[in-house]
């Protein structure tokens, strides 16, 4: 027989730790289900679809926006003139309809302008008239047309009042008494953090949460199910460096998971960015609101986005220890399945809500888990550091995971979790 | 050396209220020898061998296994034992080497005396062909020579075996009772339990009969023979199992 294998306690937890580490992320690497749903989901998957999704919106708004829009125009017949400048101008395709109302519902049209009658004459003898456009509200194109529409008519009016005042022999300034001039005091990237973020940490939250979620369930139930996990527990390895050793795999499949969909969906906004030029911001998603991704990542700072990094770590630990523990209680996959997937609307949920406007860091909500994270996020990429606020979300954030790994490994002491039948 | 005192395992199921496992279980077991447990389906014998490798912990009762106590040693009395259970698993995604080195380091082995043990039993087991094959694409008598190999690579001096042949078909079943004997001769202690009584008399020197959680009968084959007045194993089995019913209901 060997000679006893006695060696001191907490070095033996420590190496048996790893033993089970190194173990099991060589086990989960080579488990499809699992790369598909940590890496190549989040890495190729997603950001491909928002390319995808944004390569096609930004051709059909490039598109609506070089074509003439069709319009129609009531009346007119003794406004020769305006109708002159309107058939000239490269803008228009003037369509002849007298149902203008169901052509631009059938978008057929993009909007009609309805001229009163006796416009022009009304203009050189200075009465009122009205000139009524018709669009349909919230349709793209029909919102191009008529913003076009508005600009041409405005134009005809300060050159209408530029001529009067020019016969009156009067300044301009009589009708424009002063100017109003707006300037912007917030730095550029308090503007960027603001605008995405609200968004990162939320797809941050996610994606650390969905990538521990397979890894779990496979290293706890999944084991159960197939077996293994009473083979395990024959060795004498305290029962504590097991469930650290899948602990930390776990973890390391929830940071990697963010990681790497982050570095792609990074790399795929510069990518998008470079293909379309200027118009990718709506590949940055809800919060993008229409700015160029290579503006987008000058404003945000690189700070801020480590400080992301090091807040979403006890964040990740706080998923991947309660997700081991709750599927730990799963004596199947389904099992642990049906325990796991309702959590996924109580992540969602908090990660919104520091996304809404008007929502702020206070030190009552700095301790509620998931959301500080969101709130603080936010204020980090916009370059503001909270620091008493920050060092209680890494700490409470820490408490409560540190709870909830001391949960699982409670639970694996168990005999009646591990042996469940 | 095994050796069970008054061991009892008592689980409580909310439908089922009490339910007394295994009943004040004695038993010994020395080197050298097979102790095989007869019982049929859910008479206690998993919960039996699971309380002597110390997968559970007994609710009253002491055993002593290889040496320690398994309530306040059980760490080293899963170093001193090689457990294999039909319900205990191969890594499907693990090679039959990584499997077989998986439980060597978990065991505390050094690599270089890792390297000699999975030599000697890859020689002895035949398992050179299939070593490095993932374990989920092994036939079943590869996967049985895996898990044996698993359970030997630290040379337990204690071997405890739960219907190893459960779902097994003849040729890898006589195998793994070749495989038992081979324990015994090389004086590891040895506890094997089995509904098969063809398996029970040609493994065991020493039966005892587990019925309900309680060891209603034990002996050499030869003393429960003479004690049943049977020659037949079965009908020594079912008079022994009949006669603790009797007494239930005595």
């Amino acid at each position: 027989m060997l000679p006893e294998l006695h060696s001191h306690p907490s070095g033996r937890l420590g190496r048996a730790t790893l033993t089970v580490f190194a173990k099991e992320l060589r086990d989960t690497l080579r488990d499809r289900r699992t790369l598909i749903s940590t890496i190549v989901v989040p890495t190729l998957v997603m950001p491909l679809l928002m390319l995808i999704a944004g390569t096609v919106a930004t051709k059909v708004v490039r598109r609506a926006q070089a074509e003439a829009s069709p319009i129609a125009i009531v009346g007119g017949a003794d406004s020769p003139s305006v109708m002159a400048e309107l058939r000239a101008d490269g803008r228009f395709q003037i369509v002849d309809t007298p149902n203008y109302r169901e052509a631009i519902a059938d978008k057929r049209l993009r909007a009609a302008v309805e001229l009163p009658p006796g416009f022009e004459a009304a203009l050189v003898r200075g009465e009122p008239a009205t000139v009524t456009l018709y669009h349909y509200e919230s349709e793209l194109r029909s919102g191009m047309g008529v913003g076009a529409l508005e600009e041409f008519f405005r134009k005809l009016r300060d050159r209408t009042v530029e001529r009067r005042l020019a016969v009156q022999g009067l300044p301009m300034e009589l009708v424009r008494p002063f100017a109003v001039r707006r300037e912007n005091v917030a730095p550029p990237e308090k503007v960027g953090g603001n605008v995405v973020g609200g968004f990162i940490p939320y797809l941050i939250i996610l994606l650390c949460f969905t990538g521990a979620m397979y890894p779990a369930m496979d290293l706890t139930a999944g084991e159960k199910e197939r077996g293994t996990m009473e083979t395990l527990l024959c060795s004498p390895v305290p029962r504590t460096a097991i469930v650290l050793g899948k602990f930390l795999t776990v973890l390391t499949a929830s940071l990697a998971s963010m990681l790497f969909s982050v570095l792609s969906m990074s790399a795929s906004l510069v990518v998008g960015a470079h293909l379309l030029g200027g118009g990718a911001g709506a590949l940055a998603g809800p919060g993008g609101s229409g700015s160029p991704a290579g503006v987008l990542f000058a404003v945000i700072s690189p700070w801020g986005m480590a400080g992301v990094f090091a807040l979403i770590v006890p964040v990740a630990v706080l998923f991947s220890a309660l997700l081991l523990a709750l599927s730990l209680l799963a004596k199947s996959m389904k099992e642990a399945q049906s325990y796991v997937s309702p959590l996924i609307v109580v992540i969602i949920l908090p990660a919104m809500m520091g996304m809404l406007p008007g929502v702020e860091l206070d030190a009552k909500l700095a301790l509620v888990p998931i959301l500080n994270l969101s709130l603080a996020c936010k204020e980090m990429l916009s370059g503001v550091w909270h620091w008493p606020y920050l060092a209680l979300i890494f700490g409470s954030t820490t408490l409560y995971a540190v709870a909830a790994l001391a949960g699982a490994v409670a639970l694996f002491r168990r005999e009646a979790v591990l042996f469940r039948s | 050396m095994i050796e069970a005192r008054q061991l009892t395992k008592v689980f409580r199921d909310r439908k089922r209220g009490e339910i007394r496992a295994v009943d004040a279980l004695s038993l010994r077991c020395a080197p050298g020898h097979i102790y095989g447990l007869l019982g049929a389906n859910g008479a206690g014998k998993t919960t039996a061998l699971r309380l002597l490798a110390t997968l559970l912990q007994p609710t009253s009762g002491s055993a002593e296994v290889g040496g320690y106590e398994v309530t306040a040693a059980p760490q080293r009395v899963r170093e001193q034992v090689g457990f294999l259970a039909a319900s205990t698993a191969l890594y499907g995604r693990l090679t039959a080497r990584e499997m077989i080195l998986y439980f060597g380091r978990l065991h505390g082995l050094t690599e270089p005396e890792l390297a000699a043990r999975l030599q000697h039993l890859a020689d002895e087991l035949e398992m050179h062909e299939f070593l490095d094959r993932r374990c989920d694409r092994l036939s079943t008598g590869m996967k049985q020579k895996t898990s044996i190999a698993r359970t030997l690579i630290h040379d337990p001096a204690v071997m405890i075996f739960d219907e190893p042949t459960l779902g097994l078909d003849v040729m890898a079943a006589r195998a793994i009772v070749q495989f038992v004997r081979r324990c015994r001769n090389r004086g590891r202690t040895v506890i094997y339990s089995t509904h098969v009584m063809s398996e029970a008399e040609k493994l065991c020197d020493t039966v005892g009969i587990i019925h309900n959680g309680r060891l209603v009968a034990e002996g050499s084959l030869e003393e429960l023979r003479a004690r049943f007045g049977e020659r037949d194993l079965e009908e020594v089995f079912v008079k022994a199992v009949g006669g603790e019913g009797e007494r239930h209901a005595a």
